[in-house]
C-alpha cells in the first residue's frame, strides 16, 4: 500500500506539471494583458513601462520560469479586477462550490442508491423500465435547461423556492436538484448494473439457499460488493460534477467558483483564470487519488499491474483455461464409458 | 435520428418562417394552443418577433455539423494517441497517458471556455476546441483494445515475419479497433451537443446572427418569468435529439459488438 501511495502521488507531479504549461501556454497565446489594464487613453511610454514592470517583455522562457516559482509559492499573479492576488479570491469562492457540488452528492446519493437496487432486484419490471428510462431522459436533457425548467416550475409558477442567489437552505434546493438528479441518473445506471452482476454471484445464491432474508441479502451481501465500483466511479466523475457547477452556478447566480471563473474569462481576468484553472484540476486529481485508494482499502483483491502485466496474465489465464478444458473432456470420456446412451 | 437529420438537410423547405424575420407586431407570440397564440408560429415568438419553430428547425444545421465535425476531429486525434501509445507501450505510453490524464484533470468545459476565451468564439474555433477536449476518451479507448490485441497470434506472426511497425497499426490494428471507436463517437456526439449548447449559453459558443440552440435558451432565459416557451422548446429540441443519438450508440453497440450483451 505505501508503494503504491507513493507512486501514484509522484505521477501527480507530471500531470500538474502538464496542466501549468498548458494554461501559461494558453495565457501566453492570449497575448498582451496590459491594453486591459491601463484606461484607454494611456500613453505608449505608460504602456511599455507596465510591461516591464509585468515582466511581459521577456521572452517565453523567462516568463515561464518567473510563473513556475511563482507557483510553488502559491502565487498565481495579481488580478487587475480586484487589484488582488488570485489565489485569496478564488479559495474565498471555493466553499460556495463545495457546498453546492456536496448538496448535489447527497441529493445524487439518495436518489441514485434506492432506485438503482430497487430497478436491479425487479428487473425487466415496468418499475425497472422506468427508472432506466428516466436515467436515460435525465442524461440526454442539458444540464442548464433542467435548471431553467426547474426556475419556471417551481420559482415563477409556484413560488416555493427562490429564483437565484445563496443564503437560506431553500436556495440551495433548486441548484442542487439541477446538479443532482443528473449525477443521480448515471449512478442509477451504475449500481442496476452493478447489482445485477452481483446478484447473479454464487454466494448470493448461498446465502439465499442457507434462508437468509432477502433484505439481508440484497442490502448486506450484494448492495456492499456492487458498492466497490460505484464509489471509485462516483469519486472518477468529480470533473463532471466541477463542470456542471459551473454552468449550474451560472443559472442560478451561486456566488462560486463556477460564476467567478465565467466572469473573469468574460472580463479576460487571467490570473483568477489561472488560479480556477489549477484549484478545480488539483480537486479532480485529488478525488482521483482518493478514489483509488478507496478502491484499494474496498476491494483487496484488486493490484495495480502495468499494461505488460496485465498481458502476461491474460495469457496465463489462457493456458490454464485450456488446460481445465482439455482435463474436462478426458473427464467427460471417463464418465461416458459405460453408459447406455453414448 | 434520421428525422433530426433530414430537419437539418430541408431546413429551408420545413421552417416555416425566416429564422432572422424581426417581426415586432408579433413579439412574445405564445405557441398556437395557449391563450393569444398565432396559428402562424406554433411555437410562439421571441423578444424579438422571431418564429421559435423556425429558428429551432435552423439551430439544428449547426448543432449537428459542430457535433459531427468536433467528434471527426477528436477521433483521428484520438486514434492515432491510442495507437502509437497501445502498440509502442514503455516511454511514449507513459508520456501519451500523462498527458492523458492531465487533460482529463480539467473539466471539459472549463478548458473549452479558457480555450474560447483566448481564440475568440466562432464555428471553426469551437469545433477544434470541442475535438481537443474530447480526443482523450478515444486515446484510451484504443490504447487498450490495442494492449490485448497486440498480443494476439496474427499480430505476432506478422511482426515475426518482419512486417514494418507502420503497416501492423494500420493493417491489423485499426480495423479491430474501429467497431467500438464508431460506438463511441456516436455517443459522443449526444454529448458534444450538449456541450456545445452549454458554451452558446453562456455567451462563448456560436454567437449571433448564426442561430444555435444553446443560443436561442440563452436568450430565453431573461424572459422566464412571463415567456416559459422561449426557454423550454429548445431544450425540449436538444433532450429529443441527444436521445435519438443515444438509442442509435446502443443500437449499433448492439450490432457492431455482439459480444457485449451489456
Amino acid at each position: 500500500m505505501g508503494k503504491f501511495l507513493i507512486r501514484r502521488l509522484l505521477q501527480i507531479i507530471p500531470v500538474l506539471f502538464i496542466i501549468s504549461f498548458v494554461v501559461f501556454c494558453l495565457v501566453f497565446v492570449a497575448g498582451d494583458p496590459v491594453a486591459l489594464m491601463l484606461p484607454e487613453d494611456a500613453s505608449p511610454e505608460d504602456i511599455e513601462q507596465l510591461r516591464e514592470s509585468l515582466g511581459l517583455n521577456k521572452p517565453f522562457h523567462v516568463q515561464y520560469f518567473t510563473y513556475m516559482l511563482g507557483l510553488v509559492q502559491f502565487d498565481f499573479g495579481e488580478s487587475f479586477r480586484y487589484k488582488e492576488s488570485a489565489l485569496p479570491i478564488v479559495l474565498e469562492r471555493l466553499p460556495a462550490t463545495l457546498e453546492l457540488a456536496t448538496a448535489s452528492m447527497i441529493v445524487a446519493i439518495v436518489i441514485a442508491i434506492p432506485l438503482g437496487i430497487w430497478s436491479a432486484t425487479k428487473k425487466n419490471s415496468p418499475l425497472d423500465f422506468l427508472a432506466t428510462g428516466g436515467a436515460v431522459l435525465w442524461k440526454a436533457m442539458p444540464n442548464f435547461w433542467l435548471g431553467i425548467m426547474l426556475i419556471i416550475l417551481f420559482s415563477v409558477t409556484l413560488g416555493w423556492f427562490p429564483v437565484s442567489g445563496r443564503g437560506s437552505l431553500s436556495h440551495l434546493v433548486l441548484p442542487a436538484l439541477t446538479l443532482g438528479t443528473g449525477i443521480a441518473a448515471e449512478m442509477t445506471r451504475l449500481i442496476r448494473s452493478s447489482m445485477l452482476e452481483i446478484l447473479n454471484q454464487d454466494y448470493i445464491r448461498t446465502a439465499r439457499s442457507k434462508g437468509i432474508r432477502e433484505f439481508f441479502v440484497i442490502n448486506k451481501h450484494a448492495f456492499r460488493n456492487a458498492l466497490i465500483p460505484v464509489v471509485t466511479i462516483t469519486a472518477l466523475q468529480t470533473s463532471t460534477v466541477v463542470g456542471g457547477t459551473l454552468i449550474t452556478e451560472t443559472v442560478f447566480s451561486w456566488p462560486g467558483l463556477g460564476q467567478l471563473l465565467i466572469q473573469a474569462v468574460n472580463t479576460r481576468d487571467m490570473a483568477i483564470v489561472q488560479a480556477s484553472v489549477f484549484i478545480i484540476a488539483f480537486m479532480v486529481i485529488l478525488m482521483n487519488l482518493l478514489a483509488d485508494i478507496v478502491y484499494k482499502i474496498l476491494d483487496p483483491r484488486i493490484k495495480y499491474l502495468k499494461g505488460e502485466d496485465i498481458c502476461r496474465s491474460i495469457h496465463r489465464l489462457e493456458i490454464k483455461i485450456q488446460q481445465l478444458q482439455v482435463q474436462s473432456r478426458e473427464r467427460l470420456i471417463s464418465l461416458s464409458v459405460g453408459c447406455d446412451f453414448c | 435520428m434520421f428525422a433530426v437529420i433530414l430537419v437539418a438537410l430541408f431546413a429551408k423547405s420545413l421552417a416555416p418562417h425566416d429564422p432572422k424575420m424581426i417581426n415586432p407586431a408579433m413579439m412574445l407570440k405564445p405557441p398556437v394552443w395557449v391563450d393569444g397564440g398565432s396559428s402562424l408560429h406554433i411555437l410562439g415568438t421571441d423578444n424579438l418577433g422571431r418564429d421559435i419553430l423556425s429558428r429551432i428547425i435552423y439551430g439544428s444545421q449547426i448543432s449537428l455539423a459542430v457535433g459531427i465535425s468536433s467528434v471527426a476531429f477528436a477521433g483521428v486525434i484520438g486514434v492515432f494517441v491510442g495507437l502509437v501509445a497501445g502498440y509502442y507501450g514503455g516511454f511514449i505510453d507513459n508520456i501519451l497517458m500523462r498527458l492523458v490524464d492531465s487533460f482529463l484533470a480539467i473539466p471539459t468545459i472549463l478548458f473549452a471556455l479558457v480555450f474560447l476565451t483566448i481564440f475568440g468564439p466562432s464555428v471553426p474555433t469551437l469545433i477544434v476546441v470541442l475535438g481537443i477536449t474530447n480526443w482523450v476518451q478515444y486515446a484510451r479507448l484504443v490504447r487498450g483494445e490495442v494492449l490485448s490485441i497486440k498480443e494476439r497470434e496474427f499480430v505476432k506472426a506478422a511482426r515475426s515475419i518482419g512486417v514494418r511497425d507502420c503497416k501492423i497499426i494500420l493493417r491489423h490494428l485499426l480495423p479491430n479497433v474501429i467497431s467500438p471507436f464508431i460506438v463511441i463517437s456516436t455517443l459522443s456526439v449526444a454529448t458534444t451537443i450538449i456541450l456545445e449548447a452549454s458554451l452558446s449559453f453562456l455567451g462563448l459558443g456560436i454567437q449571433p446572427p448564426t442561430i444555435s440552440w444553446g443560443g436561442i435558451l440563452s436568450d430565453g432565459r431573461d424572459y422566464v418569468a412571463t415567456s416559459w416557451w422561449l426557454a423550454t422548446f429548445p431544450g425540449m429540441a436538444i433532450t429529443i435529439t441527444v436521445l435519438a443519438i443515444i438509442f442509435l450508440g446502443d443500437w449499433l453497440r448492439d450490432v457492431l459488438d455482439p459480444r457485449d450483451n451489456h
